[in-house]
């Protein structure tokens, strides 16, 4: 599939911002971190900042981003359609729970059911993300399990680290967020490794043979293209450059996405002569950058079935 | 709504002929010319006379290279939407711009409230959806409705465009759902069949097969032992040889 920029800084910043927003709230709920109001105010404002971003980004690969309000109307059968809807909704409890937060309206329990509930919609939000690829039968790489809950567990992994950022500036960090971050980017870097093997050992189940119902009569080999030039179906689908060079990707993902940041998290925990922040930042840039190449890959590796008809022998 | 209808009255569709196709393209320019002016209007194309020329038709033919050798084939293979029974492209559309007609199953797209965001294309897994760039909406075969039950055409000419231009007859168009149309009794004593079945959206438009290939073993001229016994064969006894051989195929 071809890596469209407006769709990998959709997923990854609201996935970031989503997680940053929900481990807020449960560290607020908690009493893990001091209900300062700068702190609060500073990160919702940094959450929401990257959930717009990303929803915004996401409608600049629309031919009618005028009508984008439509998209709310079909959450009965359209995992995009529920995204929306639920990346609207989650602006409301969460929202409200901010303003308790930076009023000091907080302790009652209206405060902390707007938290939970704050913290359920952005996980749903992220589920929904991850359902609008794993829906889909047409691309096995997304088709399998493990794609929604990889999409929540990376949002929360990529969350951790901005909360690191966010509680280092502040003076506010305690070994608990640092544990965090580790536990969540760890479980996260075995998950997508393990996501990996199994896309690459699953079998391909569709052929050539079978997809033009040609097989009866042997090999089936693309002849005559139907067009001379690349034509929507090809430019959108036909991407074959991200397969290549995927070993190596993979690799860079795993370093800068995973490594370095469970490294810079680590360091926060021993007393290291750098200020923490300093290693939070290198957490948050190298992560960044991970998150973004695991991205790519995820849309350039998929193969798409309609290949099979321009002459991919299986898929 | 992007829910489908839980059954259509009529299932309206193709039956193309593998056997018969020559590719020639002429149902797919008299499709891009039917339909640039009609439901689907514009049907933009890009950079038409430069480097780069592509743009959204609705119907591509394939040339295929089937088998080895003498066994080997050249299968002309048209490829457009097959209005699907239970196709994902219509229940992944977020805004209700794709839909499949409850009383004659064509899956259409409202192109007034198509938002654009192609998920529908990557839902369908024949290709059968191409984006217009220019008009910022998805455009798709929509089996001519707007012929189909046109009171204005001559009767013979309410059928797709597609159908009509087709110069060897390939192309069927009725209800498939009637087991006693013509085109259900055609897909029955050809053994029509389904691409990719195991997808589950279970195609409307079916594939007739490719006769099997005629021996034509005793075809190939072997004229070794006649140029032995006479060497100066005519062209008229080359003529009467390769007649016979043909004739008594
Ligand atoms: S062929 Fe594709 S576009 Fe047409 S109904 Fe089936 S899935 Fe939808
Ligand atoms: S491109 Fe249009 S028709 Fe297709 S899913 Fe999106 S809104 Fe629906």
């Amino acid at each position: 599939m071809h890596p469209a920029y407006s769709v990998i800084l959709f997923t990854t910043a609201s996935g970031a911002g989503y997680g940053l927003l929900a481990l807020l709230s449960i560290a607020g709920l908690l009493n893990l971190v001091p209900l300062d109001p700068w702190l609060g105010f500073t990160g919702f404002l940094v959450s929401y900042a990257f959930i717009t971003i990303g929803l915004l980004s996401s409608t600049f690969h629309l031919g009618h981003p005028e009508r984008a309000w439509r998209a709310f109307s079909q959450w009965r059968t359209s995992w995009l359609s529920r995204e929306g809807v639920m990346a609207i909704a989650t602006y409301v409890p969460t929202g409200m729970f901010a303003l308790g937060w930076f009023f000091d309206w907080t302790g009652g329990w209206v405060w902390a059911l707007l938290g939970w509930l704050g913290v359920v919609f952005s996980i749903v939000t992220v589920y929904c993300t991850g359902m609008i690829y794993a829906s889909l039968k047409t691309i096995r790489q997304w088709h399998m399990p493990q794609v929604a809950p990889l999409y929540v567990l990376l949002a929360a992994a990529t969350g951790a680290v901005l909360l690191n950022l966010l509680l280092t500036v502040f003076g506010d960090a305690r070994p608990w967020s640092f544990w965090t971050a580790i536990v969540l980017l760890a479980s996260a870097m075995l998950f997508k490794m393990q996501y990996w093997v199994a896309a690459e050992t699953d079998s391909k189940s569709h052929t050539a043979g079978r997809a033009t119902g040609l097989g009866r009569f042997g090999k089936v080999r693309a002849f005559e293209p139907p067009h001379s030039t690349p034509n929507f179906v090809m430019r959108e689908m036909g991407h074959r450059v991200g397969r290549k060079h995927a070993r190596t990707l993979r690799t860079l993902a795993v370093v800068f996405g995973f490594a370095i940041p469970i490294a810079a998290s680590a360091m926060l925990l021993l007393s290291s002569p750098l200020p923490s922040w300093l290693w939070a930042t290198v957490a948050t840039v190298s992560g960044a950058i991970g998150i973004l190449i695991e991205r790519w890959l995820f849309f350039a590796e998929a193969q798409h079935v309609v290949t099979l008809f321009y002459g991919e022998q299986e898929a | 709504m992007t829910s489908l209808p839980k059954s259509t009255g009529k299932k309206l569709g193709l039956v193309i002929d593998l056997d018969i196709c020559v590719g020639c393209q002429g149902c797919v320019t008299s499709c891009k010319e039917w339909n640039t002016g009609g439901y689907s209007a514009p049907l933009t194309d890009e950079d038409p006379y430069g480097a780069d020329p592509h743009g959204a038709w609705l119907n591509r033919v394939h040339g295929y290279e089937v088998g080895e050798g003498a066994e080997g084939r050249t299968v002309h293979f048209p490829r457009s939407c097959l209005h699907c029974d239970t196709p994902d492209c219509v229940t992944v559309c977020p805004t209700g711009a794709s839909y499949k007609r409850e009383e004659d199953g064509i899956v259409l797209v409202n192109p007034d409230t198509c938002i654009g965001c192609k998920l529908c294309s990557w839902a369908c897994p024949y290709g059968a959806r191409e984006y217009d760039y220019d008009d910022g909406v998805m455009k798709k075969c929509t089996l001519c409705v707007d012929r189909i039950y046109n009171e204005n055409l001559d009767p013979r000419d309410r059928v797709p465009a597609c159908v009509r231009a087709c110069p060897t007859g390939a192309r069927h168009f009725g209800d498939l759902g009637d087991p006693e149309s013509e085109v259900s009794q055609l897909v029955r004593d050809r053994g029509g069949y389904d691409l990719l079945p195991e997808m589950g959206y279970r195609p409307v438009n079916k594939y007739l097969p490719p006769r099997e290939a005629r021996d034509v073993s005793s075809a190939v001229l072997i004229d070794e032992p006649a140029t032995t016994k006479n060497e100066k064969t005519s062209a008229a006894d080359r003529f009467f040889a390769w007649a016979d051989q043909v004739l008594s195929r």
